[in-house]
């Protein structure tokens, strides 16, 4: 493809040069600014204490101590804040999934009256910074209004404002809108209900849209911080970004180093495992060119 | 007409396929069952839209009343909320951090705009002509977005510190004086701006060599042709064609940074001298460290005023994006 460079100028001996030049520049940049942080804390946590505290720093650690990542676990209690961050992103996820695709579906191929006044409230929400609820809502999630409940410190304060996701409704009904009438004439000709026609026609070919909306599901809901630490004052239903944050202070440094990596690795294993969807997301997230 | 199959067509619009199959009937009849099957569809609808409008209702128009009403108000969650005026917005502007706040936010935005802003673009166009390791380079500087936010902050915040910091070692380490970076007053707000662009350029670097790879290539070639060099190439194709790109861009990131928070709270707390006290980190104060949600939720207001002009700027330029 044609790019700023022209292909003839890369040809000639003199552009090959630069070319080269410029390549290991980037090459050398790009090491020393992403991964070699990922190096510096995944050997830190290895070092000892002692090690850790020294000044200058040490760019190989002296001894490895690979069993800080196991005390860690432990002194942390990670195999609890790990479960409870899973319930958090993994309702959180439910939720939107369960709530906002059969509201696109309708919206997208039911039309019904009133739909564009719905869909228009809805997308107005984006236009709200999302920091300016965060007082309301909490003063809402603790006190429903009509029901009653109060939802801190359960996982629900987080799930169900998450359903309220404007985005993922707009996204997923672009998506809907171009899949054509005559395939849902088809299924209902074929005598398929609505309901039947979403679970059986369109989810299958939703497929990669679905995948867009789970995956920026989940990585919100690990990455947060602000809802969580509000929601959750009880520190046995903390996040692992509310734990980690609170006991900073506190932990020898060795084993907080361990703990951030341990809490960092799901979704490091996440993205190198479905890279094409979270940057097919990421592009449904800004516009089209 | 009775049998199941054609039941259930009635939750369908009617269509004229559907139309010719079924036997004459009269036209009154006809707008009947048009009519309910009218009203049928509408109730399927709602049906699939109730949960929806239930958690929009609850968690997003209710809170925007809720929030609008409590700027005028003061709750203390015993007694009654009581009517205050404009109470709250006089001891927000009596209080000599609220200044504070917004000079360090609009500061904070305004180095993360030239760090944020050029940066991304910068790499996006040096990685658009790199024909190789194009997957290397797309992972290593995505990476940092898949952080959770506090660990990138307790990891920065390690490599900041002055004695064993990964910063002031290495810079030791070739003889140069170490820095004070989160301890000065004068460099902690640039040290978190570091951090913060160092985490998010990921993504806008990743949308920019999208909309980059979208540019026809006979553009370049027939500037070429003209005698355009390469800066000029840079200037009169590469900008305009991008530009839809880069003016979103740059409003997603005026209200992204207006709301920074995890940094300057996990980081620095707002120190040293209230140099990284942002307008988040008051609000938050505000409403969980003195428990006045009124004053609090009248700087919500405020922040809003301040972001909604952008938001809805945002918002009309997709849907125009979307439109064309």
């Amino acid at each position: 493809m044609r790019t700023l460079v022209s292909p003839g100028a890369l040809r000639s001996r003199r552009g090959k040069a630069v070319y080269g030049v410029i390549f290991a520049c980037t090459l050398a940049v790009f090491v020393l600014a992403f991964m070699f942080p990922l190096y510096w804390v995944i050997t830190g946590a290895m070092k000892s204490p002692q090690e850790l505290a020294q000044t200058p720093a040490t760019l190989i650690p002296h001894e490895w101590h690979p069993e800080t990542f196991g005390e860690a676990w432990d002194q942390l209690s990670l195999g609890k804040y790990f479960l409870n961050t899973l319930i958090v992103a993994g309702g959180a996820w439910l939720a939107q999934l369960a709530i906002d695709v059969p509201a696109a579906f309708a919206l997208s191929k039911l039309r019904p009256k009133f739909g564009n006044v719905v869909l228009g409230l809805m997308l107005a929400t984006l236009m709200l910074p999302a920091t300016a609820l965060l007082v309301p809502t909490y003063v809402t999630v603790t006190d429903l209004p009509l029901l009653h409940l109060n939802l801190i410190n359960s996982p629900t304060a987080v799930w169900l404002p998450a359903a309220a996701n404007a985005f993922n409704i707009y996204l997923l009904k672009r998506f809907f809108d171009q899949i054509p009438d005559e395939l849902i004439e088809a299924a209902r000709i074929d005598g398929a209900g609505p309901v039947r026609t979403l679970w059986r026609i369109i989810l299958p070919i939703s497929r990669p849209i679905l995948a867009v909306v789970s995956i920026l599901a989940v990585v919100t809901a690990w990455k947060d911080f602000i809802w969580p630490l509000l929601v959750f004052p009880d520190t046995e239903k903390q996040t692992l970004s509310v734990m980690l944050q609170r006991v900073a202070i506190d932990m020898p440094l060795n084993v907080l180093v361990a703990g951030m990596v341990l809490a960092s690795l799901p979704m490091v294993a996440l993205f190198l495992a479905f890279q094409r969807q979270i940057l097919a997301g990421l592009t449904a997230g800004a516009v089209k060119g | 007409m009775s049998s199941p199959r054609s039941s259930s067509l009635l939750a369908w619009p009617a269509t004229s396929s559907s139309r010719a199959r079924r036997p004459a009937a009269s036209p009154a009849e006809r707008r009947r069952v048009r009519l309910r099957r009218k009203l049928k569809e509408n109730l399927t609808a709602y049906g699939l839209l109730c949960a929806a409008l239930l958690v929009f209702a609850m968690f997003s128009w209710y809170p925007i009343v809720r929030g609008v009403l409590l700027s005028f108000q003061q709750v203390d969650f015993v007694n009654a909320p009581t009517w205050v005026g404009f109470d709250n917005f006089s001891r927000l502007f009596d209080d000599p951090l609220f200044g504070v706040a917004w000079r360090n936010t609009l500061l904070f935005t305004g180095l993360a705009l030239v760090f944020g802003f050029a940066v991304p673009f910068l790499t996006a166009v040096l990685l658009n002509e790199i024909r190789h390791a194009k997957a290397f380079f797309r992972l290593a500087v995505y990476l940092p977005v898949m952080l959770p936010p506090v660990v990138t902050a307790l990891m920065w915040k390690w490599f900041y510190d002055p004695g064993p910091g990964l910063f002031n070692s290495a810079l030791g380490a070739v003889g140069l004086p170490g820095g004070q970076w989160l301890d000065s007053s004068t460099t902690a707000m640039l040290s978190l701006v570091f951090v913060s662009t160092w985490a998010n350029m990921g993504s806008t670097t990743l949308i920019y060599l999208a909309a980059l790879g979208t540019i026809p290539g006979e553009l370049y070639e027939a500037a070429e042709l003209d005698g355009a060099g390469m800066w000029q190439r840079l200037r009169h194709v590469t900008f305009p064609q991008t530009r839809f790109v880069l003016l979103v861009l740059l409003l997603l990131q005026i209200v992204a940074t207006m709301q920074v928070f995890t940094e300057p709270y996990v980081m620095t707390g707002g120190g040293p001298d209230d140099s990284t006290v942002t307008v988040l980190l008051l609000l938050y104060r505000y409403a969980f460290v003195y428990n006045d949600f009124g004053s609090a939720s009248a700087m919500s207001l405020l922040l809003f005023i301040a972001l909604g002009v952008f938001s809805a700027w945002y918002v009309r330029l997709t849907r125009k994006a979307d439109q064309s």
